[in-house]
């Protein structure tokens, strides 16, 4: 048999039927929505008389457009507040099961997906959300669609599409300190542009890969689509299994020994073949931090900006519209630079790994008085996890508030906008012009460079906080 | 979805010569809490659209009297980003019927073929040159046939054969829709769900 690639395996597995010259008819196991993306698919299931195929496949959450403060209280926003409540009268419409605003096990998507074993190595997976990649952690096909392929899902569990060509990107050799699964992959993207895995599908693959826990494979699987790649994946490995036993329970799976024999199978074949194959060293990785308006505008946080584009193009127009929009000069420096916002969280980094690395800086110390901090836990689950980890109170003794969960500063959809022209160094995935409000300049930094940000009131290296044996300097 | 069928259109352009235009441009987050599909179309490029206090902003390229048309042609990577397909209704209700580039971010193609909205890949160079003509004169026209395939711009002559997936054509030309489609295969996706194993 030719070999294959894990990719391969699961997409044709999935394949009802191919359209000769057109997309495949490709079956979906699991379906995630929520309130934004998916009012006006459900109305066109009401358009056309018929209902949901299969509901149970459907999970529902509230996340995009919710508050973090108050939760109990009526959303104030109207238009906000009707499309949650939309998507609670259609959930129970359908019949579809919805982890809402209150619901204890709320959460972003993304972060709630895999805490609550819906997330299952070998599936095909769904949202009406860009960043479903992250599921690929689990060696999984996740991917983004519209709205309109959400109406598809509902109405027959299957939409129409084409197959993207396969990419390997491996990562072999060691990390060094104060350097994370961020960096690795805003590395990645700024080594290949912010389009530079479009119409590709992305394997990860090498030791440094493997090193990583479930939580830090997420991150970097979260952002394959800030390079243009449909999605990305990791094999399964002992790591996954170990975190999918740890769930209190996985529904649908029974026997978990006999299903883990079988997700052991899920790999590429040795002599797979990748349309695009792609090697990077880990060991030549630092601290990122993005200087520009899209996610390849990145570099390592003691570099200089560069003084042309990504394609060597002396200072395009759209490079220096963007410098300009950040108020930075080509071949500027950017350590030293005065911050006004930190935000912690986000399906990127707000998993209680996040947490725990923030807390690592900031143990002991006090958040600078500039700063105007944001954090925001992924889930219900991890805000309780923090708060038992005793993070939550020594957030709070440090100066910090920490928030309710949601998607928050990530889009600014609901009131923690980033004021016009302020400095926000996030966790979170996208720099685009205004996307933590209007005005809004964002830097993208992991938590650990968040954490070093939000005690210096400026773009500080967080290895200046760590040694050498990786601990935090005191 | 809507049935929107599409066949010959010959319009001038609106330009926007920039890279990396991404779906929080095109349509940013505040404006999504919509439940409806209609009226995206008077925030297509807010913040480009009216300055801070709310004016329109003179400067931007859909606020210049001077362009019009059906037909937005843009820098290389348009509709990275979000999967939003705000983004694509917003062009559509602000009235373009294509959109132009060298290159497009995928599920923003997906999103605008499933809408109606025809993505047209050209060359870095010819998307150049047709950005400087229409700069100069805002008359450029462009003829764009589906059946065909061609991208024309018709002052120079210069042509070219776009792509598009051969079932896509099918539906646009016919006005035809992917979930009607997918009813039609009920028994084949039963089927497939009795058989189904994990791989
Ligand atoms: S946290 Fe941000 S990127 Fe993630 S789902 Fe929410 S809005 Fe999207």
């Amino acid at each position: 048999m030719k070999p294959k690639t894990l990719f391969d395996k699961i997409w044709d597995s999935h394949v009802v039927k191919s359209i000769k010259d057109g997309p495949d008819v490709l079956y979906i196991d699991r379906h995630y929505i929520h309130e934004v993306t998916s009012p006006q698919a459900f109305n066109g299931l009401k358009e056309r008389g018929i209902g949901v195929f299969r509901p149970g496949k459907t999970i529902a959450t509230a996340d995009h457009n919710i508050p973090t403060k108050d939760q109990h209280l009526a959303i104030r926003d109207l238009l906000s507040r009707t499309q949650v409540e939309r998507l609670s009268e259609n959930c129970q419409e359908y019949g579809i099961e919805l982890f809402g605003l209150n619901h204890p096990k709320n959460g972003i998507v993304h972060v709630i997906g895999p805490e609550l074993g819906y997330t299952l190595p070998g599936m095909t997976i769904v949202c009406g959300d860009s960043h479903t990649s992250t599921h690929g952690a689990f060696g999984t096909i996740a991917f983004g669609i519209g709205t309109s392929e959400v109406e598809m899902v509902l109405a027959t569990q299957c939409i129409l599409q084409p197959k993207p060509k396969k990419m390997r990107i491996t990562l072999d050799g060691e990390l060094h300190r104060g350097v994370t699964s961020k960096d690795i992959i805003m590395y990645i993207i700024s080594e290949i542009s912010a389009s530079g895995a479009t119409g590709y599908f992305v394997e990860y693959c090498g030791s440094a890969i493997r090193n990583l826990s479930m939580e830090a494979r997420m991150t970097i699987c979260n952002m394959s689509i800030e390079m243009g790649a449909r999605g990305g994946l990791i094999a399964p490995d002992e790591t996954t299994f170990e975190y999918l036993k740890k769930l209190p329970s996985i529904p649908g799976v029974n026997d978990i020994k006999s299903t883990i024999e079988e997700w052991k199978k899920l790999g590429s074949d040795q002599d797979a073949v990748f349309d695009k194959d792609l090697k990077f060293d880990a060991g030549s990785i630092k601290p990122m931090i993005t200087y520009g308006t899209n996610p390849g505008m990145g570099m390592a946080i003691d570099d200089s900006i560069p003084i042309s584009d990504s394609n060597g193009n002396e200072a395009s127009s759209s490079f220096m519209k963007s410098l300009d929009y950040m108020g930075f000069k080509p071949g500027m420096k950017l350590l030293g630079h005065p911050v006004d916002y930190v935000f912690i969280g986000s399906c990127t980094n707000g998993r209680i790994e996040d947490f725990r690395a923030f807390a690592q800086i900031i143990r002991g110390r006090q958040k600078a008085d500039n700063i105007t901090a944001l954090i925001v836990p992924g889930s219900k689950k991890v805000e309780e996890q923090m708060v038992a980890e005793g993070l939550t109170d020594l957030y709070n003794n440090a100066g910090f508030e920490v928030r309710q969960p949601g998607c928050s500063s990530c889009l600014a959809m609901n009131e923690d906008k980033i004021p016009q022209g302020k400095y926000a160094i996030s966790t979170s995935n996208r720099n685009f012009e205004g996307r933590q409000g209007p005005g809004s300049r964002t830097l993208l930094a992991s938590p650990l460079t968040a954490a070093a940000a939000a005690i210096t009131g400026r773009i500080t290296d967080p290895r200046e906080f760590i040694n050498d044996e990786n601990k935090v300097k005191k | 979805m809507p049935k929107v069928k599409f066949d010959i259109l010959e319009s001038t352009c609106i330009p926007l010569p920039f890279e990396n235009v991404d779906t929080d441009q095109i349509i940013p987050a505040r404006f999504l809490s919509a439940t409806s599909r209609q009226g995206f179309g008077d925030n297509l490029f807010r913040d480009w659209r009216y300055t801070k206090s709310g004016e329109k902003n003179n400067e931007f390229v859909l606020n210049n009297p001077v362009y019009s048309g059906k037909v937005l042609v843009a820098g290389k990577n348009f509709g990275s980003g979000s999967s939003r397909e705000h983004a694509v209704w917003a062009i559509f209700d602000y009235g373009f019927k294509a959109v132009v580039s060298s290159f497009f971010a995928d599920i923003f193609m997906n999103n605008a073929l499933n809408n109606g909205l025809l993505p047209i890949v050209i060359s870095d160079d010819l998307l150049k040159k047709l950005l400087v003509m229409v700069q100069k004169n805002p008359d450029t026209k462009v003829k764009i046939d589906l059946e065909k395939q061609t991208f024309t711009i018709i002052a120079t002559g210069d042509s070219v054969k776009f792509g598009i997936n051969p079932y896509k054509k099918e539906c646009l030309l016919k006005g035809l829709d992917d979930i009607d489609f997918l009813l039609n295969m009920k028994s084949a996706i039963n089927s497939f769900e009795n058989n189904k194993s994990l791989l």
